[in-house]
């Protein structure tokens, strides 16, 4: 069995997917996803060049609602819900990456 | 020393000005109490669901319409997925290879700036930093308002096609103009609800090889726009002449400082997973709906600056301050319609009424001194019923209190002189006790004539109590002086 | 089993006012007592709501008022499906104690309807799973053999019904997680067409796979709860804009033309008796007066790919949500990064993070055409293949599951090994078709077998037709 993800790979889609994992999560990631990725090879190796991709199973168009305002929640019970919060607002620690 | 053709791209995000956000019923208000417009879907609570707002896609193609956008038969939404705490579902729903506008353009000071696309999108959270002076990578921690979480943003993204600071400003201060005019959104830099991003990159002259592209943001006016355009076309040319590489990345403008500083970013952050969102469905403009779209965009202001140059014969920068306000040429237009002439009502409503209404923070709506009125002072002072200086006085009072100017005249007997042989009388009895200035004026050099009959014409105003026609007065004192 | 009165009677009783709710429900909540201990069905017992709305429900009775189509009977929710105040776990640490501000609109119907929701039942977490092991609060057992498997990601609603702790559930079914466990606990359980039910309060797994259906020990009794939940919503973009028709109480098969897909029906991997159960009912039905042929769809062959593709795909953004910011779990961090990233360590289980790795892979730069595009790419092929099959044939059968319900702990080592169980049910949560499993005969350890009705969109009445012949040739 090839595996077709490494260690390496796993890492750095882990960070995109923002999930911490061990060097030995990673491995163990790499062979697992690896499995499932040698079994996805019959998909990916069909030829589908001029089949259109179908990304939903129903074919609805121009779902709309008026711009009428609905009652919006209880802020009290909305911050309630949060690990930390301050003066009414979210708390989270310091942001290190950049705005979009 | 080498010269460098700069290259600049533009991407305004523009808030719309729609009762609600973009997926839901919650208000879309500026300057609420932190987290009470908020529910289920802009939260992105477990199991909630995106429902698109109606007037966001008319918006969107009366954008299309006003920027001469093609908009495709279909448009749908994709997820950008990267995870930034004032993003409630760790993805943003914007459109991306399928937008509803591609192809337009518009025209600035003669030059035709081509725009790729405009594309709906929802916008993000506020985040305030706390500690470290409030910046945000100095901060000990930061708080998040998801108030403006969802609102509806269009992101108008031009070509390439800007050469200096100078155009981009006017690209981005013409494009206000017509979001202003078809009433999508407030445009306000200051607040927020139109925000530019500046993609700015220099080749040397001689090659046709673009070079590396830098993002600028944080311009929160037009003037910072232009300073930052202009701070980073000079960082970058200092690298390029000592020969260092310029890295593509992102940069914000710092406003006090007067430069551009680099951002730190995270490594690996920017693969953002687009793929179709599930829980909306495409949106297919009908031909009804284009129609609509068509029949209502209202003059834009291009055509607009066109036809007053023309139907009233004022000047080119008279008619963008003109048309860059809406309510003042609203307004004018109106005295207009009354029967002011274009000309004499354009220069006291970019004169005197926009002073007025500067100092008084107030706008035109609110006036006072109705458009009719405004014809009328007008009228007053093309017949020679009121001097210039006479009608400034007049309209003072009609702006404080709600009087048309023809009663203020009439009741303050202000009405001019016009009659000549009224004025003649004037003349003659003003000269009988000026003989000594006479008798300097025709003793005197240039110099001195023209303190003397300065003099005189001040003593037959005054004489007048400021109603003889000056015009007349003017030409009567001539005809005797030279007798 | 305790030979419950089925929805449909128990309703009958409480608006005639021959039973009350309040006995019906200290009747289901002693069932639950009874055997909950060992089965660990429920995550949550929603005992004083329950008992407050059968209070309501007999004032209303005795008022000459009508509560209801589904007056009194009370009902188990998947705990994916949010109430207003209510746990609502997805049986997940990183939910744990989360109460919704809101409540699902499946959930609104079934109150109007006057329904009573008496438990939140177990999952696999996130409904990430075939067999209710990958639960963070422990597996539910069935109610047939407590060593093994109810099935999943459904497997509480699905052993609440069996176990005749109520007459209905609900569950929610992206590959065949309605039906698949429905097979296992020998009930009924229906994948209604993509679009037909409101998903909004459903927590989302896979949102263009996701549907949420009925358990229930009849056919009928699926019906009335489908007919009670299903119809447009204002707050679901992707809801059939369309009023359903009734679904009718036939089981008149003369006529119908039903085909026995080939490619899920004689697959290496099907268990003899259940191929056995198909072919039996297949005869039974032409024995009413259907046309039997044998059907190839070959594209079938790809579904389990294209499926593993797919939903990790839209899960993998789906959960992106879960960061410590704004509900839920958070484990601290030096920065919000950090923060992210060790909450979701802490707080999601083995296969949810396997599968939001996978479907980050499969959408990520480089790797998207070949993997998340081809696969969609296999949907169009499966939906023409469907297309093709249903111009000769108004319904198809086939196994819910290759085998009857497997031995707890056999499959969880071998990911591959437990999304094989998800085989003949994934192909109509691609097309978004409907389809539903029937208990029909047993296997060779004598655990329920079900035979798969499939229908194509909007086809719920013809579906619920055969399968009330099916269930009538028991
Ligand atoms: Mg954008
Ligand atoms: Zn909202």
């Amino acid at each position: 069995m090839s595996p077709r993800i490494s260690p390496e790979q796993v890492r750095h889609v882990a960070n995109l997917a923002r999930l911490s994992i061990t060097d030995s999560e990673a491995s163990q990631l790499a062979e697992e996803l690896g499995v499932i990725l040698e079994h996805a090879e019959d998909v990916a190796a069909l030829d589908l060049s001029d089949i259109e991709p179908t990304a939903h199973p129903i074919h609805l168009t121009n779902v709309l609602r008026d711009d009428a305002p609905r009652p919006s929640l209880d802020r009290d019970e909305v911050l309630a819900a949060a690990p930390a919060t301050e003066d009414r607002r979210f708390r989270v620690p310091r942001i290190m990456g950049e705005t979009q | 020393m080498t010269t460098y053709e700069t290259v600049i791209g533009l991407e305004v995000h523009v808030e719309l000005a729609t009762r609600t956000k973009l997926f839901c019923g919650c208000a879309n208000e500026f300057g609420a109490e932190p987290n009470t417009h908020v529910c289920p879907v802009c939260l992105g609570l477990p199991g909630s669901l995106p429902v698109l707002n109606r007037t966001v896609v008319e918006f969107a193609l009366l954008l299309g319409v006003a920027l001469n956008f093609d908009v495709p038969p279909s448009s749908i939404f994709h997820r950008k997925n990267y995870f930034y705490p004032d993003m409630p579902k760790d993805f943003q729903v914007s459109q991306f290879d399928e937008p509803i506008c591609v192809d337009g353009w518009i025209d600035v000071a003669g030059e035709r700036i081509r725009i790729e696309r405009a594309h709906m999108e929802e916008d993000t959270g506020k985040t305030t930093h706390m500690g470290g002076g409030g910046r945000i990578h100095d901060a000990d921690y930061s708080l998040v308002d998801y108030n403006r979480a969802g609102i509806p943003l269009l992101e108008i993204v031009s070509r390439p096609d800007m050469g200096s600071a100078e155009q981009a400003r006017g690209y981005v201060s013409e494009l206000r103009a017509i979001l202003a005019t078809i009433g999508i959104s407030d445009v306000k830099m200051e607040e927020g609800s139109m925000r530019v991003d500046a993609n700015v990159s220099l080749r040397a002259n001689s090659t046709d090889v673009l070079g590396t592209k830098v993002e600028i943001k944080n311009m929160n006016s037009l003037r910072s726009l232009g300073r930052a355009i202009d701070s980073e076309i000079e960082r970058q040319s200092a690298m390029l002449d000592s020969e260092e590489v310029i890295i593509q990345e992102t940069r914000h403008w710092d406003e006090v400082a007067g430069i551009t500083h680099g951002m730190r970013s995270k490594e690996g952050s920017s693969d953002y997973r687009y793929f179709p969102e599930p829980d909306l469905v495409p949106v297919a403009p009908t031909d009804e709906m284009r129609k609509v779209a068509r029949e209502s965009v209202p003059e834009l202001p291009a055509p607009k600056r066109e036809r007053l140059i023309s139907d009233w014969g004022i000047g080119s920068s008279d008619a963008r301050v003109l048309v860059d306000d809406r309510a003042l040429c609203a307004y004018a237009e109106a005295a207009v319609a009354a029967g002011g002439s274009g000309k004499d009502v354009t220069n006291w409503c970019t004169g005197e009424i926009l002073g007025y209404l500067n100092e008084h923070g107030s706008t035109p709506e609110a006036l006072i001194l109705r458009p009719e009125g405004l014809a009328e002072l007008v009228a007053l002072l093309a017949d020679d019923t009121l001097s210039r200086s006479l009608a400034k006085d007049v309209l003072e009072e009609c702006l404080a209190t709600p009087v048309m100017p023809r009663e203020v005249v009439e009741r303050r007997g202000l009405a001019q002189m016009n009659d000549e042989g009224e004025l003649a009388a004037l003349v003659d009895e003003v000269l009988g006790r000026n003989e000594d200035a006479i008798a300097q004026w025709k003793a005197g050099d240039e110099k001195a004539r023209k303190k003397k009959r300065g003099f005189l014409m001040g003593e037959l105003m005054k004489t007048s109590g400021s109603k003889g026609n000056p015009k007349v007065l003017n030409q009567l004192l001539d005809e005797r002086l030279h007798d | 089993m305790t030979g419950a009165k089925t929805a449909v009677e128990t309703a009958a009783a409480v608006r005639s006012g021959d039973r009350s709710a309040r006995s019906v429900v200290e009747e289901a909540l002693a069932a639950i007592s009874s055997r909950e201990e060992e089965l660990h069905a429920c995550n949550e017992v929603m005992a004083d709501s329950a008992r407050a709305r059968a209070g309501a429900i007999d004032a209303a009775v005795a008022h000459g008022e009508d509560p209801g189509p589904l007056a009194g009977v009370p009902i188990a929710l998947k705990d994916n499906l949010c109430v207003q105040g209510e746990l609502t776990t997805c049986s997940s640490k990183i939910l744990e104690g989360w109460r919704p501000p809101y409540t699902a609109t499946v959930v609104e119907r079934l109150l109007a309807a006057g329904a009573i929701p008496i438990a939140k039942t177990n999952l696999d977490e996130f409904a990430m799973g075939s067999s209710t092991e990958n639960s963070a609060f422990g597996p539910t057992r069935n109610p047939h053999d407590m060593t093994r498997v109810p099935g999943g990601s459904s497997g509480g609603s699905a052993a609440a019904v069996s176990a005749g702790y109520v007459p209905l559930a609900l569950g929610s079914d992206t590959g065949g997680s309605i039906r698949q466990p429905a097979a296992f606990c020998g009930v009924v359980g229906v994948k209604p067409t993509y679009g037909r039910v409101s998903r909004y309060g459903l927590i989302a797994f896979a949102s263009s796979l996701d549907q949420i259906g009925p358990f229930a020990t009849t056919v009928d009794d699926a019906a009335l709860l489908l007919e009670t939940i299903w119809g447009p919503d204002q707050m679901d973009s992707t809801s059939i804009p369309s009023q359903p028709d009734p679904i009718g109480a036939g089981s008149d098969v003369s006529g119908l033309r039903i085909g026995i897909i080939e490619e899920l029906t004689d697959l290496e991997g099907i268990a003899p008796e259940v191929r056995a159960s198909v072919e039996r009912a297949a005869s039974g039905l032409e024995g009413s007066g259907a046309h039997i042929e044998r059907v190839s769809i070959p594209s079938c062959a790809y579904g389990l790919s294209a499926y593993y593709l797919i939903a990790p795909a839209e899960a993998s953004s789906n959960l992106a949500r879960y960061d410590g910011v704004r509900y839920g779990l958070r484990v601290d961090g030096a920065d919000v990064a950090e923060m992210n990233a060790k909450t979701r360590a802490a707080g999601f289980g083995a296969e949810v993070k396997r599968r939001i790795m996978l479907g980050t892979y499969a959408l990520s730069a480089g790797y998207y055409d070949a993997y998340y595009g081809q696969a969609q790419k296999v949907r169009t092929l499966i939906i023409g293949d469907f297309a093709q099959a249903y111009e000769r044939f108004d319904v198809l059968l086939s196994p819910t599951a290759p085998t009857e319900a497997f031995k707890i702990g056999a499959k969880t080592a071998d990911p591959l090994a437990m999304y094989m169980s998800d085989i003949c049910t994934i192909p109509t949560n691609l097309a978004g078709h409907a389809a539903m499993s029937v208990p029909f005969g047993t296997g060779a350890e004598g655990l329920p077998i079900g035979v798969q009705v499939l229908a194509p969109a909007l086809g719920e009445s013809v579906m619920f037709t055969v399968a009330r012949a099916v269930e009538g040739l028991r």
